[in-house]
């Protein structure tokens, strides 16, 4: 889309301005239970029985949460400076060394600077480095430059590489421990701050490579992963309202992808199947399923709520959820309009 | 076994040095031999002064770490890791072939003694750095060492990593640059111009050394003085050197990146290294 920086957009007393705390990393709704920092927290609690963990900064600490493991340990927090190849580099290095680097800085930044570094410092080699992301997808209004719609895509087609995305804080807290047990590259998209806590009232429990059935119903099946699958449990609750009964199978590993639950659910029962997901609608999880399933037979029907292959405005994140389709009530329009 | 594991002369350990490199590229008729015959002489001071290894133990934990972050500088490499006894001297015939463990680029996952995977250059002294951390949480006294050429220092992450191991104090880190001014598309200083080298490494922290990288008693002396500088910071010895060194029409050819050898050059090359003329 062109924009026209000379045209002077119309300026009216309105009610209620977003401000510019929406537009930085606001996606908890005002009565919405939250837990902070939940990936600091969760590092600080490994770090306690694993004396190898060490924590690595690209001037980012305090806005991914790592600020909480290097307070805890200061002995154990590299900062590296505004470098993010060099972040990766190192982190390569020290687990040559035989340590577990957490390295982390903003999804955009490990994707489109660092990628090379990531990709033969660390993934070619298999090397026990964790990268943990803040500001995947659509979770800042700063626009491009901050916004890493495209960080699944990127990612998705390194071998090697595990890909976690979480959906709140009580899989953040639950991932962080996996994936230090984890032999191998991992790549994990954060929530950072004030995260919400939802997933605390399905019993559940994260595990590297498998999807889960958070709630099912018999028309709609949800596929989806991060916070989108948070948006999915409120759309369907929504939909439930005008008699559609929606499941959610969320999918908290992008890769492996968990391929036999997926199939399982999507051959069930003969539910539309709707993949939701905080990224692009090229190279994420939406055509890692769609190739799946069309692999396996599937002939049902299919929908896809991802961002569109754009770039992105700048604003309030509120806005830009509804603007893009992936704000709980948008997908429930979008649902009811399609069926 | 430590660094001297036997009497016989550096330059000896050079001319060996440049005799498997020049047989392992006439394996494939062609490579990077000039790069080999003008690091050979930083080789054989590295291998065979500098280093502490175990020959039968390439990953012993004890070792200074030697990391090749110019992925096609490994047939000189290996040339090393022969006369070292880490790779076995039958295995020249292999290289660059299919399932060889010499692949024409340096692996850490194909070769024993290659520590990390180069190719996409600048991404050695970052390593490293991780490398000088890790060792230093361990409380290790390994050193690491860097080869990198004149060509990385195009790439800003060298830069990234520079100003990283000053900050840190890095002082069990020694990086070597080779400087033979030649680089894909021609003349280094004619593409990107580092100069004045001395002077920005010394700008960014580093104790600087500057040296005929052909003269082994100078190689000596600077690679010794790097370890034993007291200074808390990292170590650069800057090595100027020739490109095909040893082997007049290798040194005479103007654009000696990637060479081509005709068959019958090859035994005339091998005759300049063995006529002693290498050093």
């Amino acid at each position: 889309m062109m924009r026209d920086k000379y045209s002077r957009p119309h300026v009216a007393a309105q009610g209620v301005r977003l401000k510019t705390s929406a537009m930085i990393a606001s996606i908890a709704g005002d009565d919405q239970p939250t837990r902070m920092a939940p990936f600091g927290t969760a590092l600080v609690e490994l770090a306690k029985s694993r004396p190898d963990v060490v924590g690595l900064s690209a001037d980012l600490a305090k806005y991914t949460d790592l600020h909480v493991f290097a307070q805890a340990h200061p002995d154990r927090f590299y900062q590296m400076g505004m470098a993010e190849q060099l972040l990766m580099g190192a982190a390569a290095g020290l687990a040559r060394e035989g340590f577990l680097p957490f390295a982390t800085t903003y999804a955009v930044f490990a994707s489109r600077r660092a990628y090379d570094f990531i990709c033969m410092a660390i993934a070619e080699e298999n090397l026990n480095v964790k990268i943990a992301c803040a500001l995947p997808g659509l979770t800042t209004g700063y626009g491009p430059s901050h916004q890493a719609t495209e960080d699944l895509a990127i990612f998705r087609g390194l071998p090697n590489l595990t890909i976690i995305d979480p959906c709140d804080a009580l899989e953040i807290e639950q991932a962080v421990p996996a994936v230090a047990e984890h032999q191998g590259p991992v790549y994990m998209r954060l929530l950072r701050g004030k995260v919400p806590l939802v997933l605390d009232k399905y019993d559940y429990r994260f595990e590297i490579g498998k999807a889960k059935l958070l709630r099912d119903g018999s028309d709609v099946l949800f596929i989806s992963s991060g916070l989108m699958t948070m948006r999915a449990l409120e759309a369907a609750a929504e939909l439930e309202r005008s008699g559609t009964r929606a499941a959610v199978l969320h999918v908290g590993t992008i890769k492996p992808l968990d391929t036999e639950t997926i199939l399982n659910e999507a051959m069930r029962g003969g539910r539309a199947v709707v993949v939701a997901e905080n990224h692009t609608v090229v190279g994420g999880l939406g055509e890692a399923v769609a190739r799946h399933l069309v692999l396996n037979g599937f002939s049902g029907r299919f929908h896809h709520i991802g961002l569109p292959d754009a770039f992105l405005d700048a604003g309030a994140l509120p806005t830009l959820h509804d603007r893009y389709g992936i704000s709980s009530q948008r997908m429930a329009e979008t649902i009811r309009n399609w069926l | 076994m430590t660094g001297k594991i036997s009497n016989t002369s550096l330059e000896q350990r050079a001319r060996n040095i440049r005799r498997h490199a020049l047989r392992m590229a006439e394996v494939q008729g062609q490579g990077y031999i000039a790069q080999a015959l003008g690091i050979a002489d930083v080789l054989a001071v590295s291998y065979f002064d500098g280093l502490n290894y175990r020959a039968h133990d390439p990953e012993w934990e004890g070792r200074d770490r030697f990391l090749l972050s110019i992925g096609h500088y490994a047939i000189a490499l290996y040339a090393a890791l022969i006369e070292a006894g880490i790779i076995p001297e039958d295995e020249i015939e292999t290289y660059g072939s299919d399932d060889s463990r010499l692949p024409m680029s340096g692996m850490a996952s194909y070769t024993p003694g290659m520590e990390i995977t180069g190719g996409s250059l600048g991404q050695g002294l970052s390593i490293a750095v991780g490398m000088c951390l890790g060792l230093k949480r361990k409380q290790s006294g390994s050193f690491v060492y860097n080869l990198l050429s004149d060509g990385e220092l195009d790439e800003g992450s060298t830069w990234e990593a520079a100003m990283s191991a000053a900050s840190f104090g890095l002082d069990n880190l020694i990086a070597i640059v080779d400087v033979n001014n030649m680089q894909a598309d021609g003349p280094s200083k004619g593409i990107l111009n580092f100069e004045p080298l001395h002077e920005k490494f010394a700008a960014f922290g580093w104790h600087v050394q500057r040296v005929d990288g052909n003269v082994i008693a100078d190689l000596v002396t600077a690679f010794r003085a790097a370890r034993a500088c007291g200074q808390r910071k990292p170590r650069v010895i800057i090595c100027d050197t020739k490109m095909g060194k040893g082997v007049d029409f290798l040194e005479a050819r103007e654009r000696n990146h990637f060479l081509r050898v005709e068959p019958e050059e090859w035994s005339r090359a091998l005759e300049a290294i063995n006529a002693g003329r290498a050093s």
